[in-house]
C-alpha cells in the first residue's frame, strides 16, 4: 500500500482542508439559520463563547490553507508542462487531461472554474466569522446583518462544493503523481 | 444579548456590544462581495489578454492565478480597512450595501463560470 509524496500532499489539501472546510460551512449555515427561529436569545458562558470564536476562526483559517496549499503547492504540480520528448503524460495531469477530448472538460471546466472560485469561501467565511464574532448574540438584532452572513455562507459553500466536486473528479482522471518519496502505508511492499 | 443568571454565572452582559452601529458589519460584507467580484475580473482580464497574463504572473510555478488571488485579496483587504475606518460608528443603509454586495457575488460567479466568461472574450 503505496502512495507518492505528492499524492499524499494533495489529499491533505482536498480530504483534509478542502472537505473538513465543506463540513465546517455546514455547521455554520445551520447555526445561523437556526437563529432565525430563536424566539429567545441564547445565553453562552465565557468558555462557550471562546469555543464559538475558535471555531469560526479555525473555519476560515482550514479555509485559507485549502486554497493556498492548492495553488502554491498542487496546482504547479497539475500545471507542469511536459518536457519534448515526454511519451508518458501521467505525472502532467493538465496536459494528460487536455490530450483526449473526453477529458478536456475536466480542465476547460472544471479546473478552470475551481481555481478561481474557491477563492470565493474563505473570503465569505473570513467576514462570517469577523461579522459573527464582532456582533455576538446581538446579531438577532441586526436581522439583515444577518441576512447577509446566510447569503454569503451558502455562497462559501457552493463555492467550496464546486472546488471539492471538480477537484475529486480531476484527481480520479489524472491525479498528481510523483515526487521524491514513495511513502509506504501499513507495512506493504516496498 | 447575554447576561448573568442563576444558570450562567459567567455571561457577561453585552448591552454594548448589542448597540453597536452596523457600519463595521456593512463594511465587512461589502468588501467581501467586492473582493470576489474584483477576483473575478481579474482572471477573466488575465484570460483575454497576454500582457495581463504575464502581468498577474507573480509566481511562475502558479502563474497567473497567482497575481490574480493575490491582488483581489490586497483590495478586499484595504477596501474593509477604508469602509470599516469611515463606517465604525455608522449606521448605514444596508439593504443597499446587501444588494450592491449580492450583486458583486453574483457577478463573480457568474464572471468565474467559464462558459460565461468564454461568452464575454467570444472564444
Amino acid at each position: 500500500m503505496e502512495i507518492s509524496s505528492r499524492g499524499l500532499i494533495t489529499q491533505i489539501h482536498g480530504m483534509l482542508f478542502g472537505a473538513f472546510f465543506l463540513l465546517a460551512i455546514f455547521a455554520v449555515a445551520v447555526e445561523l439559520w437556526r437563529t432565525v427561529y430563536e424566539t429567545e436569545p441564547r445565553v453562552l458562558s465565557g468558555t462557550g463563547r471562546s469555543m464559538e470564536r475558535l471555531y469560526l476562526i479555525g473555519t476560515a483559517l482550514i479555509g485559507w490553507a485549502a486554497v493556498l496549499t492548492g495553488a502554491y503547492i498542487v496546482y504547479p504540480w497539475y500545471r507542469a508542462i511536459p518536457p519534448v520528448g515526454v511519451v508518458s503524460l501521467a505525472q502532467f495531469p493538465q496536459a494528460l487531461l487536455k490530450s483526449s477530448p473526453t477529458t478536456a472538460g475536466w480542465h476547460s471546466l472544471g479546473m478552470e472554474w475551481k481555481e478561481h472560485i474557491a477563492w470565493f469561501a474563505p473570503i465569505a467565511m473570513t467576514m462570517v466569522a469577523y461579522v459573527s464574532i464582532k456582533y455576538g448574540s446581538s446579531i438577532r438584532k441586526h436581522r439583515q446583518l444577518r441576512n447577509a452572513l446566510l447569503v454569503f455562507v451558502l455562497v462559501a459553500f457552493f463555492a467550496a462544493g464546486v472546488a471539492g466536486y471538480f477537484g475529486a473528479e480531476i484527481d480520479d482522471h489524472a491525479p498528481v503523481q510523483g515526487g521524491s518519496t514513495a511513502i509506504h502505508w501499513m507495512g506493504g511492499s516496498h | 444579548m447575554n447576561s448573568p443568571s442563576p444558570h450562567n454565572p459567567s455571561a457577561v452582559p453585552t448591552a454594548v456590544v448589542s448597540d453597536l452601529p452596523n457600519g463595521p458589519g456593512a463594511a465587512a460584507i461589502l468588501s467581501a462581495g467586492l473582493g470576489c467580484f474584483l477576483l473575478s475580473v481579474f482572471a477573466v482580464l488575465a484570460d483575454a489578454s497576454k500582457p495581463v497574463t504575464k502581468f498577474f504572473t507573480y509566481y511562475v510555478p502558479t502563474g497567473p492565478l497567482s497575481g490574480v488571488t493575490t491582488t483581489a485579496i490586497l483590495l478586499w483587504l484595504l477596501t474593509w480597512f477604508v469602509l470599516a475606518r469611515m463606517w465604525r460608528h455608522r449606521t448605514v443603509a444596508l439593504v443597499k450595501i446587501n444588494v450592491a454586495a449580492f450583486v458583486f457575488l453574483l457577478l463573480g460567479i457568474l464572471l468565474t463560470f467559464p462558459p460565461f466568461a468564454d461568452l464575454l472574450l467570444r472564444k
